[in-house]
């Protein structure tokens, strides 16, 4: 299974996902965001979280008008997999390939801590891996993690079953306690939490470990 | 030719910065403050003859997150 890193200016986490996908057996290759076109025969592109171009303008705004973010959404639109955490989530809903918006945690607090998350659906390819209704622990480190969408999106959201995670005390005033989110398709999805920091127990936590082993054993597949 | 563009959440949105700044009108005793809303403006110097309309589609495509945000373009 290929994946493809995207790393923007201002990405920090971008070596611990390559090293969390690489853990779980994927072979990675990190793509700067000038670049125009991901190696071929890529599987899977993470965008990993961090403060691409500074969060100038809004979180993801800048890195979402990337030459490389236009490969990214024809990726996805080919049926690609993307998969966003953190700032990459934003990136994802700055791009349209996610719904709804980020915005400033409802406390006006960055928030740096480890948090429970509710596994909402195990129907994709990322969740499939834990057991429906599982409580996972996962850090947060946002300032702008407060999910918002208008009232049909998030009616389309709950209707297809396609909330990912959502936290079990809500840290940031994201609507419905949404955490994570998938595409229409299955095959995107955008969570504020890091799954790539709760992959090694010197992490404290092997949390993250089942998404990426589900992911790649299940892209491997294919 | 310049233009000036107002980013603002849209009405509803909760905007939680006006919120605390409104707090904080009110701890230093200015009474009466029934709501602030916090936006952007953007000054643009363009080339002369830039029309209004690309205007708009630079804040559909950048300026402004339309789920989120209105906008107002002010040609000066």
């Amino acid at each position: 299974m290929r994946a493809a890193v995207i790393v923007f200016p201002g990405s920090n986490c971008d070596r611990d996902m390559a090293v969390a996908l690489r853990a779980a057996g994927a072979d990675v290759s990190m793509v700067w965001h000038k670049d125009a076109t991901l190696p071929d025969g890529v599987d899977l592109v993470a965008i990993p979280g961090g403060f691409s171009f500074g969060d100038y303008l809004r979180c993801g705004a800048i890195a979402a008008q990337s030459p490389i973010s236009r490969a990214v959404v024809a990726h996805a639109e080919r049926g690609g997999y993307v998969l966003g955490v953190c700032n990459g989530f934003q990136v994802l809903t700055e791009t349209g390939l996610l719904p709804g918006a980020l915005m400033r945690n409802a406390n006006l607090k960055f928030l740096c801590k480890t948090v429970d998350l509710r596994v909402a659906t195990t129907d994709s390819a990322f969740t499939a891996g834990y057991h429906a209704d599982e409580v996972v622990a996962l850090p947060i480190a946002h300032h702008d993690g407060n999910y918002t969408a208008d009232a049909d999106t998030l009616a389309r959201l709950e209707g297809n079953d396609r909330v990912a995670f959502r936290y079990v005390t809500n840290p940031n005033g994201s609507i419905a306690e949404i955490a994570g989110i998938l595409s229409e398709n299955r095959r995107v999805l955008g969570m504020m939490p890091h799954p790539e920091r709760a992959v090694d127990a010197r992490h404290g936590s092997t949390a993250g470990e089942p998404l990426f082993a589900g992911l790649v054993g299940q892209l491997a597949l294919t | 030719m310049k233009a000036r563009v107002y980013v603002m959440l849209k009405t509803g949105v909760l905007d939680p910065q006006g919120e605390a700044v409104r707090h904080a009108l009110g701890s230093l005793g200015f009474d009466g403050v029934n709501a602030v809303r916090q936006g952007k403006v953007i000054e643009l110097d363009l080339a002369e003859g830039t029309t209004e309309e690309t205007v708009r589609s630079m804040c559909e495509k950048l300026l402004a997150n339309t789920v989120i945000e209105s906008y107002r373009i002010e040609v000066l």
